[in-house]
């Protein structure tokens, strides 16, 4: 048992480090990150690095090279991820479409589609995002409504999406739609890819609970889209939104926000009654908790890059991630908020407030337990895939899709 | 990076697990549990015969010299199987305190006889109803002898050598008793667990050596031990995730398949949660243990503290999966939440060993 690298992949990550040495700026901190001033320019920003990224061979690590990927092993995606997290880097924005667009057209596109689609998404000239959630199909996404009506060779599209990250400014987007609203729930499905700047898609921000926009909702109202852009056959919409979504839930990971560091330094610094907070028995035994689950994360992480590491397929340990981070992220948030007593609620413009950090976990922990799989999805997928429980009985099972109640009643 | 057991001490672990299905070793913890034995002399004999009280004892006093985590894989499968035997006290606990702590000659005159398991060790260490502290230790040690009241020894009344924590003027030691000495007097208690036998120990006036330890010595041992204890706990936790899973798959109600609603599938999946959680940290503490890590107490701790967590959740959760059923002596469930609490107490509380965490994260300022 040991932390070392093979020769190999010690080799790989001297050569990740020494690339990202002469194109990026190392962190200061470990808590020190990129940042831009507008997303506006963060967009900016990110088009730049990435460009760079493809021209020195680093993009689209797992992508084939033909579409400008570098068909990297899983372990040097690993261990890519560890060097590049040590430079202050611009990130977001690619994400879905690198991660869940990409692989999508590499099974379902024509080639001639791949090749006029996969590259520019690779260098970051072209952004997408996936179009899958809906006001009444969360995470029974295959409830979905927004109907596609075939004409001759053209589609029509009417209907509304939601959550949808980065509409806004993307250039496609992946969309999923129901064809056939008299076939059973998961069978009358089509998946397209759309042109976001086609005619009569709207976009509109949503306002969150934290008073920031980062989602859309984008409606459709009679948009067209060619039968050529069509991803699997008529009906198998299903099939195909699967491979995206599995992608979906191995990608968002960590909770971000304040950890165990952060809670166990402000409570050896912050005053609690007259003692030091660390002094106080409830302190050590919730900051003892959250260690454990922290250190837990991190080891079985190691496991899975021990897998990787000698060719195998991680164990089922990577499905306890989120559920985990995003609980302990919830009461670290709420945790520190107390700590600060009164002062923990107000709101401050100051660089770097104590207060602000969990103040930005409050809210983030209340959405990472929802996002890409509520705990309570991703604990029905342990229970099922992992430990081979049975599904829940279906009350829609069998019945035309018009036939099945849905959303708010 | 290698964070895994290699391909041969899986080969063991599977090897040890297929040894104890077959001995039925949890038959046999429920036999010790309702009759007069204090544990499974027949068992006991055959894990002596496959070496695993022999692990990590060196060669060259009549051990094996393999690694800890040959013995860590080993005692994930005796948790897993409630073996009723005093492998914790004699290996995890008495061995190790002479291996770290002895001399020459006392290991010379003691780790043959407990590798060949002609000798069992018990750690005699707590004494009132708080947990022992350098402080209120009362066990004193003058003279060459020994005096002072032990509780709760786990295998006390089957051991033939004594590890008993004591105050000699100036602090607390580690000290070495051999069970044919005078002055003992040794009374069984009845636990929560009866498939592992306890005794109170009374020592007047017997002879004793000294291991050359300090109270830091005392806590260096108890998280060496706390590492293959989190690996008992370990075992034991996933084997009641695994029962109830199997119970809830077989049990029909309104006309279903329990294992087909989500309250019992999410009982299940914070089952797997805090087993995964407990099974990487006790990876992280088997690393350490076996490196002599800077980080043992930090890593001994963790595992300690996430393992104790993981079988309380499941030994719970699993008599609440079995209903009723799981409330009678006939079924299984009892014996698993005994051994749970038994191996919480063994060697300290989780409370202790959490505040021991956070107390040893401070000192090191490693994060």
């Amino acid at each position: 048992m040991d932390f070392n690298d093979t020769p190999e992949e010690a080799k790989f990550r001297k050569e990740a480090y020494d690339w990202l040495a002469s194109n990026a700026e190392l962190k200061e901190g470990p808590k020190d990150s990129w940042r831009a001033s507008s997303e506006e320019e963060g967009l900016k920003q990110v088009k730049v690095w990435q460009k760079k990224l493809h021209d020195g061979g680093w993009a689209c690590l797992h992508w084939p090279k033909t579409y400008g990927g570098r068909e990297s092993t899983p372990i040097e995606r690993v261990i890519w991820g560890q060097e590049v997290s040590k430079f202050k880097v611009p990130g977001g924005y690619l994400e879905i479409g690198q991660g869940m667009a990409g692989p999508v057209m590499m099974m379902y596109a024509t080639e001639e589609q791949k090749e006029r689609y996969l590259p520019p998404m690779a260098t970051g000239e072209e952004i997408w995002c996936q179009l899958f959630s809906e006001p009444a199909a969360g995470s029974d996404v295959a409830g979905i409504k927004t109907k596609a009506e075939l004409d001759g060779d053209t589609w029509t599209i009417n209907g509304q999406k939601v959550w949808t990250s980065g509409a806004h400014f993307s250039d496609y987007g992946i969309l999923v739609t129901r064809s056939d609203p008299t076939a059973p729930k998961h069978k009358g499905l089509t998946f397209f890819f759309v042109d976001m700047k086609s005619p009569r898609i709207e976009v509109k921000p949503i306002k969150q609970i934290s008073g920031g926009a980062n989602f859309n909702e984008v409606y459709f109202t009679d948009v067209k889209i060619p039968d050529s852009q069509r991803l699997g056959a008529v009906g198998d919409g299903w099939k195909v939104s699967l491979t995206t979504l599995m992608n979906e839930r191995l990608a968002v990971g960590d909770a971000s926000g304040p950890d165990f560091e952060e809670a166990f330094s402000l409570a050896r610094g912050q005053d609690l009654n007259g003692k030091l907070a660390i002094e106080n028995d409830s302190v050590r035994e919730k900051l003892a908790d959250w260690y454990c689950q922290q250190s837990g994360l991190k080891y079985a992480k190691y496991r899975n890059i021990s897998a990787l590491s000698r060719g195998e397929t991680p164990g089922p340990q990577s499905s306890i991630t989120k559920i985990v981070s995003g609980n302990k992220l919830q009461e670290i948030a709420n945790f520190g908020l107390d700590m600060l007593d009164s002062a923990g609620i107000v709101r401050s413009d100051e660089e770097g407030a104590e207060q602000s950090m969990y103040q930005f976990g409050f809210w983030g922990a209340a959405g990472i337990r929802i996002a890409g799989g509520t705990d309570e999805i991703l604990k029905n997928i342990i229970s099922e895939q992992v430990l081979g429980m049975p599904q829940d009985m279906r009350a829609d099972k069998g019945l035309p899709f018009n036939e099945i109640p849905t959303g708010n009643k | 990076m290698n964070f895994e057991f290699s391909a041969d001490q899986m080969q063991l672990k599977d090897i040890a697990r297929k040894f104890l299905a077959k001995e039925e070793s949890v038959k046999r913890a429920r036999k010790v549990l309702e009759g007069e034995e204090s544990f499974d002399q027949d068992l006991w004999a055959q894990i002596i015969e496959m070496g695993f009280t022999a692990t990590a004892i060196p060669e060259e006093y009549g051990g094996l010299g393999l690694g800890y985590l040959e013995l860590c894989v080993i005692a994930e499968e005796l948790g897993r199987s409630l073996a009723p035997t005093p492998f914790s006290s004699s290996v995890y606990l008495a061995s190790e305190a002479i291996i770290n702590f002895g001399d020459e000659s006392q290991k010379k005159s003691f780790l043959p006889g407990l590798a060949s398991g002609e000798k069992i060790g018990a750690f005699a260490h707590n004494e009132t109803n708080t947990s022992p502290t350098e402080a209120n230790i009362s066990c004193s040690f003058t003279g060459g002898t020994l005096s002072g009241t032990k509780i709760a020894v786990a295998d006390g009344d089957v051991a033939n050598t004594f590890i008993v924590t004591a105050n000699n003027g100036t602090g607390v030691s580690l000290y070495l008793v051999d069970g044919s000495a005078d002055g003992i007097q040794i009374e069984p208690q009845s636990t929560l667990d009866p498939s592992r036998s306890h005794a109170s120990i009374t020592f007047t006036n017997t002879p004793a050596t000294e291991l050359k330890s300090d109270w830091s010595d005392v806590l260096c041992l108890l998280d060496r031990a706390a590492v293959l204890f989190s690996f008992e706990q370990l075992g034991g936790a996933e084997a009641c995730m695994d029962m109830a899973k199997e119970y809830a798959m077989g049990r029909y109600a309104f006309g279903r398949s329990i294992a087909s609603f989500q309250a019992i599938k999410h009982k299940l999946a914070d089952m797997f949660i805090a087993v995964e959680l407990a099974r990487s940290n006790c990876y992280y503490g088997a690393w350490a243990l076996s490196t002599d890590a800077p980080e043992l107490p930090t890593a001994a701790a963790t595992c300690r503290v996430s393992a104790s967590q993981a079988f309380h959740e499941c030994s719970k959760e699993n008599i609440q999966t079995h209903g009723g059923m799981g409330f009678t002596w006939e079924f299984d469930c009892h014996l698993y939440y005994r051994r749970c609490r038994q191996l919480a107490a063994n060697i300290g509380s989780q409370s202790i060993w959490k505040d021991k965490l956070i107390g040893s994260l401070e000192r090191a300022n490693q994060i």
